[in-house]
């Protein structure tokens, strides 16, 4: 199981990326691999609100449909538009092709809510 | 939880295990995507050791299969095989089930999660002169599945099966050890079922594997996942899904198993009954216009109104949208006919269509 050493996580299995205020959002490669066989993601619209944990879109698995939370509070600012013809990115590579949504930051202090990659790794050998 | 005769192989390739039916299987390997195209393209193994089998034996065996059964089981010539449903008195079902002529019993083979269920429903409507035997745990049954099988099993029996028709069985040997072997499957490909005595289930397992790669032919090891979504793609019933207790044959459009003029059989009078009477709903195929995926449970409106509920439901590999079957109010059965279901608050549009929904498959009728 890949965990990044440069990007915070959820405790739902979400990854941030910090870029200049913003962040890039994804979900951890244990996530999609529990999920597995990702065929179609609902993502949100740009330009809306979202608070830190509220679900923003919808990813579907064969087997089990899931919900996407924001990683962060602040306002989706880009989506990743070629999950919608192509979501095994999602599977295939989760930090890079994979990612999900670009968010700029509503409230930086968040930020520190979020784990390092120790606490994670900590969290996903646990379950 | 029990384990089959293959639970080594299983965590040998990886499988994600899960708890099913008292037993630890595998749900995939790999991807059940992947899994579902090599049975579609090439060839798919599965270990299917967690399916009853019991046995019926004695001289009143026929008759006894015949008043449990809805089918016909005397026009069984010895070696082939039959499907049909078990019922209960007010017409529900309590499994459906293949009925194997053997030379000297009926192997009923049964659902996993219906085992236990079934053997007891089968002693405590006992008549005549007849054995009933759980044979369950004795065997090993492995399912050969996909268009270029036969090039595999015909490499591994003593004699070539080819000629082996559509739901006939034979006693087979592979390396010396007797099997048998039965053209059936749950996928709507050409395939074969392989029985024998549970020691043997790692050997044979390990023979056909070793048999594709003699013919660069790939054999693909398929879970639990792949299995539902193959079964649901040519639109076969999933017991606990699609029919129940609460189902009847009609209902479930399984009354081509239902032979009314063979004499009695448990549940007839309630079927006869509702076949005068007419009933309400059916149970039908539906093909979706997006891309979010129906599920069991989900409900099913026309213009407003609730007139069904999803019983199985998935994003179909093979044709690469949503597909589902479910019971919905007549006249909405006919095909055609557009609906809505009900997926997290939205309603998306479906279309009623005829099943099966991938209609290409290479079975051999």
């Amino acid at each position: 199981m890949e965990i990044l050493e440069e990007l915070l996580y959820s405790k739902d299995h979400e990854w941030a990326r910090q870029e200049n205020g913003e962040v890039i959002e994804g979900i951890t490669d244990y996530a999609q691999s529990e999920l597995s066989d990702i065929v179609y993601i609902e993502l949100p619209e740009e330009g809306i609100e979202v608070r830190k944990g509220e679900a923003i879109g919808t990813i579907e698995a064969v087997k089990t449909v899931s919900d996407l939370c924001a990683v962060l509070s602040g306002t989706i600012i880009e989506v990743n538009k070629e999950l919608e013809d192509h979501p095994e990115l999602i599977n295939k590579d989760p930090y890079d092709a994979g990612w999900i949504v670009r968010i700029k930051v509503g409230d930086p202090e968040e930020l520190g809510t979020l784990m390092e990659a120790s606490e994670y790794k900590d969290l996903i050998s646990m379950e | 939880m029990k384990k089959t005769p293959l639970y080594e192989e299983h965590i040998k390739l990886n499988g994600r295990m899960v708890d099913f039916a008292d037993f630890k299987m595998p749900v995939q390997y790999s991807s059940i995507i992947n899994e579902v195209k090599g049975v579609r393209e090439s060839v798919g193994i599965f270990d299917v050791s967690h399916m009853g089998e019991i046995e019926i034996s004695g001289s009143y065996a026929l008759n006894f299969v015949n008043w449990i059964t809805t089918n016909d089981a005397s026009i069984l010539k010895l070696w082939q095989v039959q499907y049909t449903t078990m019922l209960y008195p007010e017409g529900g079902i309590v499994d459906d089930l293949l009925v194997y002529r053997l030379p000297d019993s009926y192997l009923l083979v049964v659902n996993a999660t219906n085992r236990e269920k079934d053997f007891n429903w089968i002693i405590n409507n006992k008549r005549g002169n007849v054995d009933i035997e759980d044979r369950g745990d004795d065997y090993f049954q492995i399912a050969v599945q996909g268009p270029l099988t036969l090039d595999v099993i015909k490499r591994i029996t003593l004699k070539d099966p080819s000629d082996l028709p559509f739901y006939w069985a034979k006693e087979e040997f592979i390396s010396g050890n007797k099997v048998l072997i039965s053209r059936t499957g749950y996928t709507g490909e050409d395939g074969f079922e392989i029985y024998g005595d549970s020691p043997l289930g790692m050997k044979i397992w390990d023979i056909v594997m070793d048999a594709g790669e003699t013919i660069n032919t790939h054999i693909v090891p398929c879970g639990l996942g792949a299995r539902d979504i193959l079964r649901l793609e040519v639109g076969y019933c999933l017991y606990g899904n699609d029919i129940t207790k609460e189902t009847t044959p009609l209902e479930a459009g399984l009354s081509w198993l239902v032979k009314m003029n063979k004499g009695d059989f448990i549940g007839k009078e309630s079927l006869i009954k509702q076949e005068e009477e007419g009933f309400g709903r059916k149970l039908i195929g539906m093909r979706l216009e997006s891309k979010s995926i129906p599920r069991h449970g989900y409900p099913i409106y026309k213009e407003g109104e609730k007139i069904g509920e999803i019983t199985s439901g998935t994003h179909s590999p093979t044709l690469n949208y949503p597909i589902a079957m479910g019971y919905v109010e007549k006249p909405f059965h006919k095909k055609g006919t557009k609906l809505e279901i009900e997926i997290r608050k939205k309603m998306i549009e479906g279309e009623v269509v005829s099943l099966p929904f991938w209609k290409n498959g290479s079975i051999k009728r």
